[in-house]
């Protein structure tokens, strides 16, 4: 096209006319992608139920979304992966054991109840997969604390898990017998993940990859699960339960859920502060609330619980803690002069 | 050592498609439509009109309070004194003038006899006169920012960032016409009586800023050049003087709160130019880029020159083309017409026919902090989108959307796709609405008082 101009239909709208590439799909599409290892790990050790039952999970997020969606008949929105992302979580923090049914039931609290009934993706105030989990803790509450123990025999092809020999987990454990759990395990296989746990929380290492991927893609910021983390070993260190305070902290911060909760569930953008500030204090609280119900409360652990509470207190810790105006700092100084 | 601000997104810069191009002179136009508004303030008025005969340089609209005059680009007789559409949206009054291609200067434009013998007011009066105004896009009045900068300003920035994609022609100037900046930095150290000239440029022109310093050596200018992070919006004012100075200007401020003033590389060019040869401001460079332009290129041409002119030189445009844009991808504006012309203040004419216009059916905020973190105004951007569209003013000013540059950061790094900025200007204009009506509702009360009262 040359000389005439005339004819170009134009769009004409506000700044920027460019836009990032990255969006929505692609940060969930790689929190799917930092999840693999986990979930590797987990039927390497549990066997192919722990596929099935994340896929199960993930696809019943996703029909939740779009049935609830379809009634309302709100735009439909799966396409962003956020439910897939809340499917594989939910199945990441039960029992590899747990019926397949009792997913589907833990979703539809997750996604409808939690995320949809307070006006779906972004307006949530509780992270779904965890909120899920914790009804089906409240409803199911034996089939959820059903652990299995891989070492009692290894099974990968499986479509039951491994034969179910019920073990205590290395936190209850560490509640009542650490002397014991240091004899049953050593730090590497709680390193590993060749513990018995939720599918996908067993393997500290698989979840650190994971974790540094997401920081690495600058999909998550490292103050949140620094500061969790961090908080979890130092109070650790100071207050061991045993003899060795490094290795109480060691077995603190492999065990459980905390990596996965850190770099996983605490990061979920809805359900965490905007700011780094304000992402830093929210860290801390979920440590001190971990640590706090794993050695006073009823439940051998603290992470779930802690990181819906601290969930609830986003909403003060984002007033609180606001970015200093620009200039403001100078024009107070300049008063104070005058 | 390299300077940034906070905050900042990093754009693909897109300048490979012209930076290694030389700035080339369009063939000259055979009718110029010369805007009368090609600066901050109120618009100029005409001073001639239609068939009189004009010659380059000759004033053709006289400014009134905050503003600069407006000259002649080409020589020949004026068409027709008209309101014309322009990159500012809407339409203005233009002057048209058809070119007799005789390149007459007029008289008006007197070379100093001797430029480096001139006081500091008589400089002043130089640029006043040159119609400079800010050519980076904001188009304030330079001989204002000078003469309200003097006795307050005890650092003078030039504004080398050009941190926008696709623009190029700030670099090309460091690089072909280095001896203008710096000839042209030397003019305001005297002006504002400062020993030393700051020069930011950004890293991604390293070969800008080895001329400049070449130069500097050269002339043994009091200049400096400060190399400044490759970030968008380096370039902006206040982000420039924090990078630089440290410093934060105050809320609502200008850079002379905190002793800067900040000049375009553009601006400094045609400082250069007027006290040299006294030519005002009547050409200007061009960068011509983007997915739609056949052939990228940067362009000086004269103010005016309808735009579709410079398509032409650069091969044309291509099927398809649906957006074009008068300034940056980041903060210029989408032009609905190709009618406009050439201004003082446009360094760039994008055209889109890519896939840039990344939209979504529903934009929907996650909350995912990145734009607290790109904002340079460390403001809470997804805050202020949700008040604006719950049209709550009093939470719009405590969250200071007022301090908003409209830069565009947030928008562009807004993974849920929100119109940012788009909002923030719906949500400025109900903050000074609202108190306007305030005001009004005031003085209203006092006049019922006062009538009461007597």
């Amino acid at each position: 096209m040359n000389g005439d101009y005339k004819a170009l239909k134009l769009i004409a709208s506000s700044n920027p006319h460019i836009r990032s590439n990255e969006d929505t799909r692609s940060l969930m599409l790689d929190v799917i992608i930092a999840l693999c290892p986990a979930v590797a790990w987990s039927v390497y050790r549990f066997g192919f139920r722990a596929l099935l039952a994340a896929a199960v999970s993930v696809a019943s997020a996703v029909f939740w979304e779009w049935l609830y969606r379809k009634l309302l008949k709100k735009p439909q929105m799966f396409g962003d992966l956020s439910a897939a992302v809340t499917g594989l979580l939910l199945a990441m923090v039960c029992p590899v054991t747990l019926p397949y049914w009792m997913l589907v039931v833990g979703n539809f609290f997750a996604i409808v109840v939690v995320k949809q009934l307070y006006g779906g993706l972004g307006k949530n105030f509780m992270n779904p997969a965890l909120a899920g989990r914790a009804a089906l803790v409240a409803c199911y509450a034996s089939q959820m604390t059903t652990w299995i123990d891989p070492a009692a025999g290894w099974a990968p092809l499986s479509l039951k898990g491994v034969d179910v020999v019920t073990s205590a987990t290395p936190l209850a454990m560490m509640k009542d017998n650490f002397a014991g759990l240091t004899e049953g395990y050593t730090v590497a296989d709680m390193f590993l993940g060749n513990t018995g746990g939720s599918a996908g929380e067993v393997s500290a290492l698989m979840l650190l990859i994971g974790g540094c991927y997401l920081i690495f893609r600058k999909v998550i910021s490292w103050q949140i699960p620094v500061s969790y983390i961090g908080t979890v070993a130092l109070l650790s260190l100071l207050f061991p339960n045993g003899n060795s305070a490094v290795s109480y902290m060691l077995y603190s911060i492999f065990g459980g859920g905390l990596m996965l909760g850190a770099f996983f569930m605490a990061t979920d953008y809805v359900t965490s502060p905007v700011t780094k500030k304000g992402q830093l204090i929210f860290g801390v609280g979920c440590g001190l609330l971990t640590v706090f119900i794993r050695r006073f409360g009823s439940f051998p652990e603290g992470v779930c619980y802690s990181i819906l509470l601290m969930n609830c207190t986003v909403w003060i810790i984002d007033r609180a803690v606001r970015p200093q105006r620009f200039g403001a700092d100078k024009a107070k100084k300049e008063a104070a002069k005058k | 050592m390299a300077k940034a601000f906070f905050g900042g997104v990093h754009p693909n810069d897109m300048k490979a498609a012209t930076n290694e191009k030389a700035i080339e002179q369009l063939a000259p136009p055979k009718q110029v439509v010369i805007p009368m508004s090609q600066h901050f303030g109120a618009p100029c008025t005409p001073i001639v009109k239609k068939g009189d005969h004009v010659k380059i340089g000759q004033k053709i609209g006289e400014f009134r309070g905050l503003g600069a005059p407006i000259h002649a680009s080409v020589s020949g007789t004026v068409a027709a004194v008209e309101p014309r559409p322009y990159s500012m949206g809407g339409n203005i009054m233009s002057v048209i003038i058809n070119n007799d291609f005789q390149d007459e200067v007029s008289e008006e434009v007197v070379k100093p006899e001797d430029p480096d013998a001139l006081s500091v007011q008589e400089l002043i009066e130089v640029v006043k006169n040159a119609g400079i105004v800010g050519m980076g896009g904001a188009t304030f009045p330079t001989h204002v920012k000078i003469s309200g900068g003097i006795g307050q300003v005890d650092t003078v920035i030039i504004n080398g960032a050009e941190c926008e994609p696709y623009i190029t022609g700030d670099h090309r100037a460091m690089l072909e016409r280095p001896e203008q900046i710096i000839g042209g930095c030397c003019y305001l150290a005297k002006m504002f009586g400062v020993n030393k000239v700051i020069i930011g440029v950004e890293m991604n022109k390293q070969n800008g800023i080895d001329s400049l310093n070449r130069t500097i050596a050269e002339m043994k200018a009091p200049v400096v050049v400060q190399p400044l992070h490759t970030r968008y919006p380096q370039g902006g004012e206040k982000q420039l003087c924090q990078a630089i100075t440290g410093k934060q200007v105050p809320p609502g401020g200008l850079p002379s709160a905190i002793g800067c003033a900040v000049f375009n590389i553009n601006s400094v060019c045609a400082i250069y130019k007027a006290v040299t040869t006294g030519m005002p401001v009547v050409r200007k460079v061009v960068t011509v880029s983007g997915s739609g332009v056949n052939e990228p290129k940067n362009i000086e041409c004269p103010i005016g020159t309808p735009v579709g002119e410079l398509f032409d030189a650069c091969g044309g445009l291509k099927d398809g083309t649906w957006k074009l844009i008068a300034g940056g991808p980041m903060m210029g504006m989408a032009q609905y017409t190709a009618e406009i012309s050439v201004t003082k203040g446009m360094g760039s004419l994008l055209a889109f026919a890519g896939d840039e216009n990344k939209v979504s059916d529903n934009p929907t905020c996650i909350r995912c902090g990145r734009c607290v973190e790109a904002c340079p105004m460390h403001l809470e951007p997804l805050y202020l989108y949700m008040f604006v569209q719950k049209k709550r003013v009093d939470e719009l000013n405590e969250y200071h959307i007022m301090d908003c540059m409209e830069c565009g950061a947030c928008a562009y790094i807004c993974p849920g796709r929100l119109h940012l900025t788009q909002s923030f200007k719906a949500g400025k204009q109900m903050v000074k609405d609202d108190a306007a009506k305030k005001k009004a509702a005031a003085e209203a009360a006092k006049a019922a008082e006062e009538k009461k009262g007597a």
